[in-house]
């Protein structure tokens, strides 16, 4: 990639919490807020951080199905809900399934180099509680083709990467993956337990490793390869991030120290109509991280710390490989071995990921940047982990679909 | 006949009732998904719900829409594959909403008795009443040519009275399901002598089907479960009669007393009083009738029971499944008044609760609640801590517990002595599956 033309930036991050099961506030038979209420809350939380919304030059939306969950289409129409002044101003909506985030990012990123704005109200939204789960998988299998759905499993998506995890045990072995995934869904608890924005904040499993290795699948029950514990949760939320050129920080008033560096960054798509090649390989996830990387002109070992799309298990697993942080068919044994975890060589989605954390779909691309600025910015709280001089580096990679539309961005503190 | 072919035409009397809907509801389930099989494809299979009331039958088709659309819910991994050769079915919604019109589409409700002539098997779930069964069933039988097989729901009526009285010849046999059957898992199956082999292996083939726990019981009035739930319940009466004579209370305490101690210090999932109302005052003194003449050397009967039916005080559900007031009365679902017999309206909780809450005194600290400890591993070893602890206090509930406790045991005891069970394990396999308690009454924990 040619020498970006100008700086680019991301601060006042902030997430609403990610509601569903797990959530003590959470009773699935009463009453919730609706998807406005989603994005108000996030955007008045950015807009707080940045002095209102005089500063806003444009907003843009990341959403994958409020057309089905809420029946709610035409988002950019709510933007100047969450503040009366940002009316008559430009805003968008993107949609690419759980890389609608990615993708609004991206959206952010590029009118800032365009020089169409200086500041960019970037969000995401999602609001997913609205059907029962058994529906709810019809309305995310729209990720993949939909001329496949007929043959695909009642829970689509679980039955996509249920595929994935039988091909990885054949493969590699039935016991270590399932280690390896038990110490992913650990660590997301973990980690989960120390935002208190996570929908597995008040996760108070005594032993969530021992339980995820005892629980076997069931294919009767649910799907061949993966048990509950190896998915992401059904999740309501939004999360906002504001994306400023420099120009744009000293607009708002905020220090470069308090804000993310964009320095590089990568959007590969693949085929959607194609099953993947290797079904034990990610191919986008590789692609679009090496990109990034070398947009970035960075490897590997300069990165402290990823948030990666760990919509299940054997996903994490799959992007460890795809990275090259271990050997194919080893992934599982270095995530099972610590490196992952919070104190590990390589710690990721620190917040719990879309597992621990929650995956509100379009809202989890800008929910991985704002997990990333917290992280490199020190504004991490009680999940804050150690970010050592020589591997200043953040990474987030989001994917919507079956590892079709991935984005990925390399950030470094301002 | 195979078990396909004597599934291809039912009847289910008394279908918009509280066990007929549920029955109902089963067997439609089972159909349609019989239905759906490839070999079966062409074959019709119907089952005629037919009741007198043509508004509970309106009521029924809800109430099974919205039942087979959760029974749907929760097999759309199966349904996907039993629909596998529908194009035009490509979502779970789809696929869900083909399914309740399927299991819909199976049934034909309506007033008139004649479809029963038709049937290859009938489910009676009529009100409990011997003469009333006798006669539905023996008007059917002349006018069935099928010499059909008859299922009994009741839960007190000797089949082999039915049997001879209808001239049904071996072709009658208990079903008796528990409330609600679409939940409680237990079936009481009772066989006369003359009953054939063949209806109950296809019994015992259905309640597999159905994943019904059966458990037989022998041809007495009220079989195992009402043997024992209306002596249990008879014992509840007498005791709080008793307590209000003694303590010089009003009887309203004393109902209010007992309940809580059945419920909350013998870890049952509701009081012996909310029980009564659950099934309903009408019901059980129906089931008491039935039973008394049986058991000469016992007085299976209540006054209180009589004067509330005198005071028109009956318990029971509405259609909607919520509760009517009885013993109790109740706002969405928990107990806020208490029946006074001679004033003849409810006192409110708030008024007398906490004077009997100190009469009873306080429960130990290895307290149980039913709700927790059901599912519990180490159920058996948290139920004899608190029992013992129980039996160590001279509280006046603790007291009342350990007696009830007992009497409980020796009434379960009575009916294997009777021969109404085989074993004691059947005695408490009804109580733990049919009325979900925790323990089984023949226990040693109150010894």
């Amino acid at each position: 990639m040619k020498k970006l033309r100008r700086k680019v930036y991301m601060t006042a991050g902030y997430n609403t919490v990610s509601m569903g099961t797990g959530r003590r506030e959470f009773h699935p038979k009463k009453p919730r807020p609706g998807i406005e209420h989603y994005i108000k809350e996030a955007g008045k939380g950015v807009l707080d951080q940045i002095g209102g919304p005089d500063k806003v030059d444009e907003s843009v939306l990341g959403n994958f199905m409020a057309a089905r969950f809420n029946k709610q289409a035409n988002l950019p129409g709510f933007i100047p809900m969450i503040d009366e002044k940002l009316q008559w101003k430009p805003a968008t909506s993107v949609e690419g399934a759980c890389g609608s985030g990615g993708l609004a990012l991206m959206y952010g990123v590029r009118s800032v180099l365009a020089e169409t704005a200086d500041v960019v109200l970037t969000m995401g939204v999602e609001v997913q509680n609205t059907v029962k789960a058994i529906y709810g998988a019809d309305i995310l299998a729209g990720a993949g083709w939909y001329q496949k759905r007929k043959q695909g499993h009642a829970y689509f998506f679980p039955g996509q990467f249920s595929d994935r995890a039988g091909a990885y045990y054949e493969k590699y072995g039935y016991d270590k993956a399932r280690k390896g995934m038990a110490r992913w869904f650990a660590n997301a608890m973990e980690n989960a337990r120390l935002d208190e924005t996570a929908q597995e904040h008040h996760n108070t499993l005594p032993d969530p490793y021992a339980l995820a290795l005892k629980m076997k699948p069931n294919g009767a029950a649910f799907v061949d390869h993966l048990t509950v514990l190896d998915c992401s949760k059904v999740s309501d939320g939004a999360s906002g991030i504001a994306i400023c050129s420099e120009e744009g920080l000293a607009k708002i008033g905020v220090d470069k120290k308090d804000a993310v560096e964009v320095m590089g960054w990568a959007q590969v798509i693949r085929d959607i109509t194609n099953d993947p090649k290797d079904p034990a390989e990610l191919e986008a996830i590789p692609r679009a991280a090496k990109q990034a990387m070398e947009s970035a002109g960075v490897t590997i070992d300069q990165i402290g710390t990823i948030e990666t799309h760990d919509c299940f298990s054997i996903a994490g697993i799959l992007a460890v490989e795809g990275l090259g942080l271990a050997k194919k068919g080893e992934g599982a044994d270095w995530v099972d071995a610590g490196n992952t975890a919070r104190d590990g060589y390589m710690p990721m989605n620190t917040t719990g990921g879309l597992i621990g954390w929650g995956h509100p779909t379009g809202a989890t691309g800008v929910h991985q940047a704002v997990t990333i600025w917290q992280q490199l910015t020190g504004k991490a709280g009680k999940a804050q982990i150690n970010i050592s001089d020589d591997r200043p580096y953040g990474m987030t990679i989001n994917m919507g679909g079956d590892d079709v539309t991935v984005v990925a961005i390399v950030y470094k503190r301002g | 006949m195979t078990y396909e072919e004597r599934l291809q035409n039912v009847s289910v009397l008394g279908a918009a009732g509280k066990m007929g809907s549920g029955i109902l509801l089963l067997t439609a389930v089972e159909m349609a998904d019989l239905s759906l099989k490839p070999e079966n494809k062409d074959k019709s299979f119907v089952l005629n719900a037919i009741d007198i009331d043509p508004a509970g039958l309106a009521g029924l088709m809800k109430y099974l829409r919205e039942q087979v659309r959760k029974v749907a819910e929760k097999k759309t991994v199966w349904l996907r594959k039993a629909y596998a050769d529908r194009d035009d079915l490509v979502e779970n919604y789809d696929i869900i909403d083909e399914y309740i019109f399927d299991v819909l589409n199976v049934v034909r409700p309506g007033t008139a008795m004649e479809v029963a002539y038709q049937s290859n098997l009938i489910f009676e779930a009529v009100s409990e009443n011997r003469s009333l069964k006798v006669k539905l069933l023996s008007q059917i039988d002349k006018n069935n040519a099928n010499k059909p097989w008859y299922f009994t729901n009741t839960s007190s009526v000797p089949i082999n009275l039915i049997e001879s009285e209808a001239g049904l010849d071996g072709r009658v046999l208990g079903f008796h399901f528990y409330n609600p059957p679409a939940v409680q898992r237990l079936v009481e199956l009772i066989t006369t002598e003359k009953t054939s082999e063949e209806a109950i292996a296809f019994a015992q083939e259905y309640a597999k089907n159905l994943k019904k726990i059966i458990v037989p019981s022998n041809d007495h009035a009220g079989f195992i479960g009402n043997g024992h739930f209306m002596r249990d319940a008879l014992h509840g009466l007498k005791e709080a009669e008793a307590l209000a004579a003694e303590k010089d209370i009003p009887l309203y305490k004393a109902v209010y007393i007992i309940n809580s101690v059945t419920q909350d210090y013998l870890v049952r999932p509701m009081g012996i009083f909310q029980l009564i109302d659950y099934v309903g005052i009408d019901v059980v003194q129906f089931i008491l009738n039935v039973m008394n003449p049986f058991n000469p050397d016992e007085e299976l009967q209540h006054d209180l029971l009589d004067k509330m039916m005198e005071q028109g005080v009956k318990g029971g559900q509405y259609s909607s499944g919520a509760q009517k007031d009885g013993f109790l009365k109740y706002k969405s679902g928990k107990i806020v008044g208490v029946w006074d017999i001679h004033k003849q309206h409810y006192v409110d909780l708030e008024q007398f609760k906490d004077e009997c809450d100190e009469m009873m005194g306080e429960l130990p600290k290895s307290h149980v609640v039913w709700k927790n400890i059901i599912r519990n591993k180490n159920k058996e070893e948290l139920l004899q801590q608190f029992f013992n602890d129980l039996k160590s206090s001279d509280a006046l509930g603790a007291v009342l517990a350990v007696k009830y406790g007992k009497r409980s045991k020796e009434i379960g005891e009575k009916l294997v002595s009777d021969k109404v069970a085989d074993k004691i394990d059947h005695v408490n396999t009804v109580m733990l599956t049919g009325f979900y308690h925790a323990y089984g009454p023949v226990n040693n924990f109150f010894d």
